[in-house]
């Protein structure tokens, strides 16, 4: 008796060993054991944090703030952002703008600066470049020495464009992703016609991804189908045919598919055999929308049947049998009965294809030709021709969010911890 | 999917031509992959096949392509001569006796482009999925105790490299890596293929641990052996199929990938789809198809050791089908 008594203390709480009340010792317990988990998780979340989510972030940041006016021409860059944009351009503003021009040539960064500034207005690049050249020449009054190098400076556009291009956050990047100009004002104006190619493309890609999505459907479907109504034995064998493509190289797959589809390619030469069309004009194929289109479906389709496979064998028989038993006729049992049974697996299959598919870069840049291009393939073109990180960074943004979206989605509907592979 | 003997004339007409447009899907899902074998042994400079071919005329069928993998950036002035040679070597079962011009070899392992990228890709490949293994496999299992916080949260984050487009993820880490001086080098393709390679291996290694039987380590730990011993004697030899097979997935992912390497790497970290890349644009030459031939063998031996492993871990685990 004296055992249970020492158990319990004075209040009647249950007692550990050590004499603290046994709740508080299972909240330890709990707590080092959670301690634990997290532990073995934390080199992970901190190597992924490091190595991918910051960058990503940091990118994103260029997208709002671009300094490369700011911190190659400290002394003008203040004053530009104080100026109101309307009234003429002092005498202070001209003095800090020669100043700085001499510091950047020195420092060769004049090229930088001047396309920054051209990409608020064009033509303002060779403005910079020449006036650089001429600058340590320049006396006061330096408002008349500019101008006198160059007409331009007299031009109240040049100064408004400088002042955006000083100002280092700025929406302008977003707003060029989305065809919009920034001006001076603080205004958003629509770009004009012929330069409004952002937001088709963003259309494009969306369109491209959903029809990407629907061909995977269309193919998939069936073929699942089959898969999962077949003896064990049979459906594996057919299985390697759906898992091999799956586990061939990207590169390997676009390879053989300008092999296939290529104007001398064996579709063609098919074609020509057969005699649908003449030796003279032979289909194209590849490097335009429509080799995009067959290639990627051609890469995606795995990612469609296998979710869709899943669901289907984990719809008993009995179902179809009972809704024919009791009157209806084949293609009503199908699709009353079995197919509303297998859209959680078309609602995997379809939203995966299509995230996949929306960021998709190689295929479209290596047989896309002019008009197969997608989001992404701009993207790069900002990132490794043009230079315009900023820009890059803007329409990654929107991207992103886009893709943020459907993943959303995605964990909401599927749930990440269903994701399943091979 | 058996016709009943009862079936009308329609269905049995629908059921055949189910059959015939499930097959049309399948030769469209493997033709390509298939095709690209007889073409990288053309003997003329195409990607399609010429009409000696299509006569199976022995001509027109040759090992040049493959040749010419090895050729491809070697120094030596006389490598007709050399490849005679090695052709010789070939037939004579690889023999000892037989012996190759002095630095031959030396020269193809030094040179010669293929070979470079494939050492490239074995290397980056090699120590981003131990990076990516070591690290995933240790979440995963944090991950699937019941007590872990913040479960779903840090899942998203951690899968999240397989989702975000690739050209966002190289852009971002070519922007910062620039800025730490890890761009153009080794250890930032590694730092990016890891990364790309631990969703892989946290799927797969906690779809294995959902089938394992917490009290085998609570026995182990009974009888006294302390968390490590009950780790490397009993969890991980029953999820060591998920474990290796989540590593091959890191693994192909590294080999596979292009993008963050052609925003990352410089011209001597060349990967084999970095070659091919560049080969596709510039100047396309069947010698694409030879390596992707050789390519498609190495993923078809890798979908056998999937399935095996598959079936070693539904055994392990008391799972029939």
């Amino acid at each position: 008796m004296t055992d249970a008594t020492a158990t319990h203390g004075p209040d009647g709480l249950l007692l550990a060993a050590d004499g603290t009340p046994l709740k508080a010792k299972l909240h330890q317990s709990m707590k080092a054991s959670r301690r634990r988990a997290f532990g073995l998780v934390l080199p992970l979340l901190l190597f992924v944090l490091a190595s991918f989510i910051i960058p990503i972030i940091m990118l994103l940041w260029t997208g709002v703030s671009n300094d490369t006016y700011a911190s190659n021409m400290p002394r003008s860059a203040p004053l530009l952002r104080a100026w109101d944009g309307a009234s003429p351009p002092t005498e202070a503003m001209a003095e800090a703008m020669v100043l700085d021009m001499i510091d950047a040539r020195k420092a060769k960064t004049i090229g930088k600066v001047a396309s920054r500034v051209n990409r608020e207005q064009s033509g303002t690049r060779s403005l910079y470049t020449k006036s650089a050249r001429r600058a340590a020449k320049m006396e006061a009054p330096f408002l008349d020495a500019l101008t006198k190098a160059d007409k331009d400076w007299s031009d109240l556009e040049t100064w408004r464009a400088t002042k955006i291009a000083a100002t280092s956050l700025t929406p302008a990047y977003y707003a060029a992703a989305l065809d919009y100009k920034y001006t001076a004002d603080g205004e958003f104006v629509e770009q004009s016609e012929e330069r409004q190619i952002h937001v088709k493309l963003f259309w494009k890609t969306i369109w491209v991804s959903g029809a990407v999505m629907f061909f995977c459907l269309l193919l998939g479907y069936p073929v699942a189908y089959l898969l999962s109504h077949l003896p064990a034995k049979s459906a594996n064998l057919l299985m390697i045919l759906v898992l091999l493509p799956f586990w061939t190289s990207l590169l390997v797959r676009t390879t053989a598919w300008i092999a296939m589809l290529q104007s001398q390619g064996v579709l063609n030469d098919i074609f020509v055999w057969i005699g649908i069309t003449g030796d003279e004009q032979r289909f194209s194929l590849i490097y335009n929308l429509t080799g995009t289109l067959i290639a990627m479906t051609h890469i995606l389709l795995p990612f469609m049947i296998l979710p869709i496979y899943s669901v289907m064998r984990a719809i008993p028989p009995s179902h179809v049998r009972a809704a024919k038993s009791l009157g209806a006729t084949n293609s009503t049992a199908f699709w009353r009965v079995y197919f509303p049974a297998t859209i959680p697996g078309i609602g995997a299959g379809g939203l995966l294809v299509f995230i996949l598919s929306i960021g998709y870069y190689i295929t479209p840049a290596l047989v896309g030709g002019q008009d197969g291009q997608l989001i992404s393939n701009f993207i790069a073109y900002h990132m490794q021709r043009s230079l315009n990180w900023s820009l890059a960074a803007a329409l990654g943004g929107i991207l992103l969010a886009i893709v943020l979206l459907l993943y959303w989605l995605y964990d909401r509907i599927v749930g990440i911890d269903n994701m399943k592979l091979g | 999917m058996e016709l009943p003997p009862y079936a009308t004339l329609g269905q049995k007409i629908w059921h055949y031509t189910f059959y015939f447009i499930c097959a049309l899907i399948f030769l469209f899902l493997i033709t390509p992959i298939l095709i690209i074998a007889p073409l990288s042994f053309n003997a003329e400079p195409y990607f399609s096949f010429t009409e000696g071919m299509m006569a199976f005329d022995k001509e027109a069928y040759s090992m040049r392509w493959y040749e010419d993998i090895l050729a491809n950036g070697m120094v030596d002035p006389e490598q007709p001569r050399s490849w005679a040679m090695f052709r010789e070597w070939l037939w004579m079962g690889l023999s000892p006796m037989h012996t190759m011009p002095e630095g031959f070899f030396s020269d193809a392992w030094e040179n010669a482009q293929w070979v470079r990228a494939m050492k490239n890709s074995f290397f980056i490949g090699f120590f981003a999925t131990l990076i990516a293994t070591a690290l995933g496999t240790l979440a995963a299992i944090g991950l699937s105790r019941a007590e872990m916080p913040y479960r779903g949260a840090i899942m998203s984050i951690l899968i999240s490299p397989l989702i975000v487009p690739l050209v966002i993820t190289a852009a971002g880490m070519f922007y910062f890596y620039s800025q730490v001086g890890l761009s153009q080098t080794y250890t930032g393709v590694i730092l990016a293929h890891a990364a790309l390679g631990t969703p892989f291996v946290i799927i797969t290694v906690t779809a294995t641990l959902v089938g394992f039987d917490k009290s085998l380590v609570r026995a182990g730990a009974s009888m006294g052996a302390g968390p490590a011993r009950t780790f490397w004697k009993i969890q991980m030899p029953l999820i060591l199929p998920g474990v290796v097979s989540g590593g091959l997935f890191a693994f192909i992912t590294s080999f596979d990938e292009v993008v963050a390497v052609l925003f990352l790497a410089g011209p001597e970290h060349r990967t084999i789809p970095r070659q091919m890349y560049s080969g596709i644009r510039e100047q396309i030459s069947p010698t694409i198809l030879a390596v992707a031939t050789i390519l498609v063998i190495i993923s078809i031996l890798l979908l056998v050791t999937m399935e095996m492993l598959r079936r070693r871990g539904e055994r392990l685990r008391g799972i029939r089908s």
